[in-house]
């Protein structure tokens, strides 16, 4: 009988890849730490200590925003190494998905670049019995405006200047506009490659606000996570317009300042202050000192001041969100979600930062979190 | 151009002139030459455009000369062969470079440490980590992808070309049909709708082999479909004249003559599955951790790790490695189906004599 | 194809003898063994239908929910704007993207895939042919998140030379002119997507010349053809439907392609008339580029334009099955 030989067969390879697989189990393994002992172990050392791993054990789901991932793969690295009971599985998603994903009592946590709408946090209650989601700010991250432009090594451009190049007003680099904010740039007759994201995404939703805050007449859309304007070229995710700014001759582009890494030049924001902003933590770190809590209750969602009279302050910024119930987290998950979050929100965790191009949240903001998260139930 | 030899015409009245041997070779031979030439005395830089220049004019060379000596049938015959060959050897330029690129820049960090460990505690900004984690998982959930849709998929076929008539079979050919255009990514919601949403089951690598399933099916369907319609019907009449059963003469006259092309139309089915990102993405769920149960908790899986070290990786150098370290994994294990399938399809194909 | 032409043909003069094969197995479909066999076939034939049902239905219900709240035409605005109310969406420039890009992909494939199918078959010397088969299976196996990644590091950065070149030489009709940005347009996606389909579209067309009956070739041979007219006469016309089917296979996956499509198109939800300019989008790539970041309305939207998707499939392979059909006269491995 062919086919039931050919059936056996099939099964015979089917089994033989799972007890492969199987097999194969007792020779793989989770421990790294063995191996490499290269760039985020400098600030391990510190790490122990500051971790309260309680009685947090299991694995733990959490998804959200990309902004983010960086600081969150210091801080598992970390948290891991003290706490080898959790695991804390953290999938870049994005912001949207993350939070749908939370609201469907998938994940014990999620991130997010925007705080949670009215009608999100009436979803939540759905999960969080007895209570409801909130925001708690825990990662600050510049976004950076890279350039590629042979010959130019710094470039300031105020916010309706960027505005009218996004919009594809402004479309060479010798334009009066540009030439006017840097007198001493060569700047060449070239022309501008303006890259914008093909997802939708957190980091477009905060540039957007950013140029509407600012230049109001020269941005005439209304915002969102999908890009508005016509024309200009796209890249998926913030790594394919780095990518894309390095390989472009006369490309401009938008993202998170992690991403601005190998050489990757950075546009200087001219803001109401007399000097332009460098793009660096320290200065947007400035810039968010200024921010208020504007969550009611124990939300702490942010409003970002993007006009800083303060000299050096980058307001060109986001402020990512962890998203938890505040009452009716997951017997399960509990102790690990509020064992990370303190970690986290605590003076070690927010060292972090710095590290990997974010920028920690103001001391004064971070105290009412980690108050919150010592009330999490 | 090389003038090339012709040969006694005198000799042989009923056979018309031919070129040597060696002609082909000297034509193409003389169209590079030409070509750097025209090439270096224009100006022209990319060597692709040296390439093109060549390829046409060997095709014109061969074509204006055999037709002066050979007369036109065959000159067209050498035309036809020409561009066969032009064909083949422009499609093995992207082809080879994508090896190329793969071998090359996955070697760098493809170990046995690599193959044996997870990425768990690694930044993706670091240097380190492994895809055992992805690997086990892609294993599992393609396995059970294939456990479930080969047998429905080769049946279906089956009742297609052996029994199908009337209304079901055209419905089935139909929605067959539909299927092959269902994008992944939709599949993918589907099982998250029902599965995930509806069942209440979570994330996990069975979820995510019903979504492969369902990729995996319509191709199976339309690969064997037309594999079992070139079986010669003389076959199954000769078996059906001996009183054999329809159901015995299925099993073991018309499935084995057209094992092989079943056996490559599985593969195909499988290779198509096992580079699928977007439903894994959706419904397994990725992780950095070993999860060898399939069928609870998020697990990794290889296209998946790709995807992500592409793309969530800040453009570092140590994530584009792993990547192509993972793609390379992949298309080793590919390979290995490969292998496998057309050992059976050797070893269990009747002779068709040829 | 005869034994096809059982369903889709009442009584072909041509399929009778298969028609009589038929028949009779129907009658003697009483034994046991035959009767489960059959009902096992036909239960999955049905379990297909009743997953295609559950898909169609699941499909159709979320498009409607979305498609009722469009404050655009679904089928002409020029924008994806589903975030925020009113929302405003039109699959327009999908639409576009996705057949123009699939267009691009075969019209360089095809052509070049019965090339190396008959390369194969016909021509290569035989200890080269084994290899290079086996090569060309195996890059139908290479996932097509693979080709992404090789699309978007290695072949984008190559191709400016070939844009810059098309401009020059051919930049005045039009659709091939260049305004010099990144090669990331809807001819790079379609070449990438040829690249792609190339060895499934070889491989299946090869498995159906290698089919060609020995007995016509040699006939043909015989006859004093040439190896050129043995293929247009004997091969090319045996093979037809079974290079229809492997291109219906390879358009498939041209146009669902997702990643690897969204890695190297630099979508700009805008039609532009040159293929080289950044404009367009497709589908698959849509729907993955948004998904993540959707709201539930927004994903009722793109499983829409997936709905789309799904009836261009259907319009592709409905005219392929209607060309398989009128050719079936000149093949059949039962001739």
């Amino acid at each position: 009988m062919k086919l039931q030989r050919m059936n056996r067969r099939a099964l015979a390879l089917g089994a033989l890849a799972v007890s492969g697989a199987l097999a194969l189990t007792a020779c793989g393994s989770d421990n790294n730490s063995g191996k490499e002992g290269g760039s985020g172990s400098s600030s391990a050392a510190a790490a122990p200590g500051s971790v309260k791993c309680d009685s947090a054990k299991g694995q733990l789901q959490a998804s959200g925003s990309s902004a983010q991932k960086n600081a969150i793969d210091a801080w598992v690295k970390n948290y891991g190494q003290a706490c080898k009971d959790v695991q804390i599985n953290y999938n870049p998603t994005g912001s949207g998905a993350g939070i749908t994903a939370f609201l469907q009592g998938q994940t014990a946590f999620a991130g997010s670049d925007s705080p949670l709408k009215p009608e999100e946090i009436e979803q939540s209650k759905k999960v969080c019995s007895g209570g409801q989601a909130i925001d708690l700010p825990m990662v600050g991250g510049p976004i950076a405006i890279g350039f590629n432009v042979p010959g130019v090594d710094s470039l300031t451009l105020d916010p309706s200047t960027i505005a009218k190049i996004f919009n594809g007003k402004i479309t060479n680099w010798n334009d009066e506009a540009i030439k006017k904010l840097n007198p001493s740039a060569k700047l060449p007759d070239l022309k501008i490659q303006a890259f914008h994201r093909s997802d939708e995404s957190g980091t477009t939703d905060n540039f957007t606000k950013y140029l509407i805050a600012t230049a109001k007449s020269d941005w005439p859309y209304s915002g969102g996570k999908a890009w508005q304007a016509k024309g200009g070229q796209s890249a998926q995710g913030s790594s394919g317009l780095a990518q894309q700014v390095k390989q472009t001759s006369g490309a401009i582009s938008y993202f998170e300042l992690s991403y601005a890494s190998d050489g990757v030049k950075t546009v200087d924001l001219k803001t109401d202050a007399a000097t332009p902003a460098k793009a660096t933590v320290e200065n947007a770190t400035k810039a968010i000192a200024s921010a208020q809590v504007t969550g009611t209750g124990k939300d702490l969602a942010l409003k970002l001041n993007y006009a800083p009279k303060e000299d050096g302050a980058y307001p060109l910024t986001l402020v990512t969100y962890e998203i938890a119930c505040d009452k009716g987290n997951k017997a399960a998950t509990l102790p690990a979600v509020k064992s990370f979050l303190s970690y986290i929100a605590s003076e070690d965790g927010q060292k972090q930062l710095t590290g990997a191009s974010y920028a920690p949240i103001p001391d004064e903001i971070i105290a009412k979190v980690r108050t919150t998260i010592e009330g999490l139930s | 151009m090389s003038t090339p030899a012709v040969t006694d015409r005198t000799t042989g009245s009923l056979r018309g002139g031919s070129l040597p041997r060696w002609f082909p070779l000297a034509v193409i031979a003389a169209s590079i030459v030409v070509a750097v030439a025209i090439g270096l005395g224009t100006g022209l830089h990319s060597k692709v455009q040296w390439g093109l220049i060549a390829a046409i004019l060997a095709v014109l060379g061969t074509y204006v000369v055999a037709a002066r000596v050979e007369g036109r049938r065959q000159a067209r015959d050498r035309i036809a062969t020409s561009l066969v060959w032009v064909c083949f050897l422009l499609a093995v330029i992207p082809l080879a470079s994508l090896i190329w690129a793969t071998v090359k820049r996955g070697v760098k960090v493809l170990d046995g440490y690599f193959l044996s460990h997870s990425m768990a505690g690694v930044a993706d900004t670091e240097p380190g980590g492994g895809i055992y984690h992805a690997l086990l998982g892609t294993l599992e959930q393609v396995g059970l992808a294939t456990v479930v849709a080969v047998p429905i998929g080769v049946l279906t076929a089956i009742y297609l070309v052996e029994y199908g008539r009337g209304a079901l079979a055209r419905a089935v050919t139909f929605f067959v049909d539909v299927m092959t255009g269902i994008p992944s990514i939709v599949a993918g919601l589907f099982v998250l709708s029902f599965w995930i949403l509806i069942l209440k089951m979570g994330y996990s690598g069975f979820a995510g082999s019903l979504a492969l399933a369902i990729l995996m099916m319509p191709v199976v369907v339309r690969s064997t479909e037309e594999m079992l319609k070139l079986v010669p019907n003389e076959l199954r009449e000769a078996s059906l004249a001996l009183g054999i059963p329809k159901w015995r003469t299925i099993l073991k006259v018309v499935l084995p003559t057209s094992l092989g092309g079943i056996a490559t139309g599985v593969m195909l089915s499988i290779a198509r599955i096992t580079g699928e990102t977007a439903p894994v993405l959706l419904l397994v769920w990725g992780t950095n951790f070993i999860n060898s149960n399939p069928f609870s908790d998020p697990q990794a899986s290889l296209p998946l790790f790709i995807y992500q070290q592409y793309a969530n990786s800040s453009g570092s150098g140590a994530a584009y490695d792993r990547a192509w370290a993972a793609a390379l994994t992949l298309i080793a294990f590919v390979m290995i189906l490969n292998l496998v399938a057309r050992g059976i399809a050797r070893w269990k194909a009747p002779k068709t004599g040829r | 194809m005869e034994i096809s032409t059982q369903h889709t043909d009442p009584a072909p003069p041509l399929a009778a003898p298969s028609t009589a094969v038929g028949k009779r197995a129907a009658r003697g479909a009483t034994r046991p063994g035959d009767r489960i066999f059959l009902g096992l076939s036909r239960g999955s034939g049905i379990l297909l239908l009743v997953i295609m049902a559950a898909i169609a239905v699941f499909l159709t219900y979320r498009a409607a929910l979305a498609i009722s709240k469009d404050d655009g035409n679904f089928l002409t605005t020029f924008e994806w704007n589903t975030g925020l109310l009113p929302a405003k969406f039109g699959i327009a420039v999908l639409a576009f993207g996705t057949v123009v890009s699939s267009i691009v992909a075969m019209a360089l494939a095809v052509p070049v895939a019965v090339g190396i199918a008959l390369f194969l078959t016909h021509y290569a010397p035989r200890r080269l042919a084994g290899p290079i088969a086996y090569v060309i299976d195996l890059l139908a196996a290479v996932p097509s998140i693979v080709y992404g990644l090789w699309g978007a590091l290695v072949l984008v950065p190559h191709l400016s030379g070939l844009y810059g070149w098309l401009d020059a030489y051919l930049g005045w009709t039009g659709i091939l002119s260049w305004q010099g940005g990144a090669p990331r347009s809807l001819l790079t996606v379609g070449i990438l997507l040829a690249i792609m389909i190339l060895p499934i579209i070889t491989n299946v067309s090869r498995e159906v010349f290698r089919q060609v009956p020995r007995m016509h070739e040699e006939a043909a041979l015989a006859l004093g053809a040439t190896r050129w007219e043995v293929i247009r006469m004997a091969v090319l016309p045996f093979g037809r439907s079974g290079v229809i089917s492997a291109s219906m296979l390879g358009l498939g996956r041209a146009l669902g392609e997702t990643m690897a499509v969204a890695t190297v198109l630099s979508p700009t939800f805008d039609i532009q008339a040159s293929l080289l300019d950044p404009g367009g989008g497709t589908f698959a790539q849509n729907i993955a580029s948004k998904f993540n970041e959707a709201t539930e309305f927004g994903q009722d939207a793109l499983i829409a334009s997936g709905l789309v998707l799904f009836v261009i499939t259907l319009l592709v392979n409905g005219a392929a099955r209607m060309i398989i059909n009128r050719r079936k006269e000149y093949s059949g491995a039962n001739a």
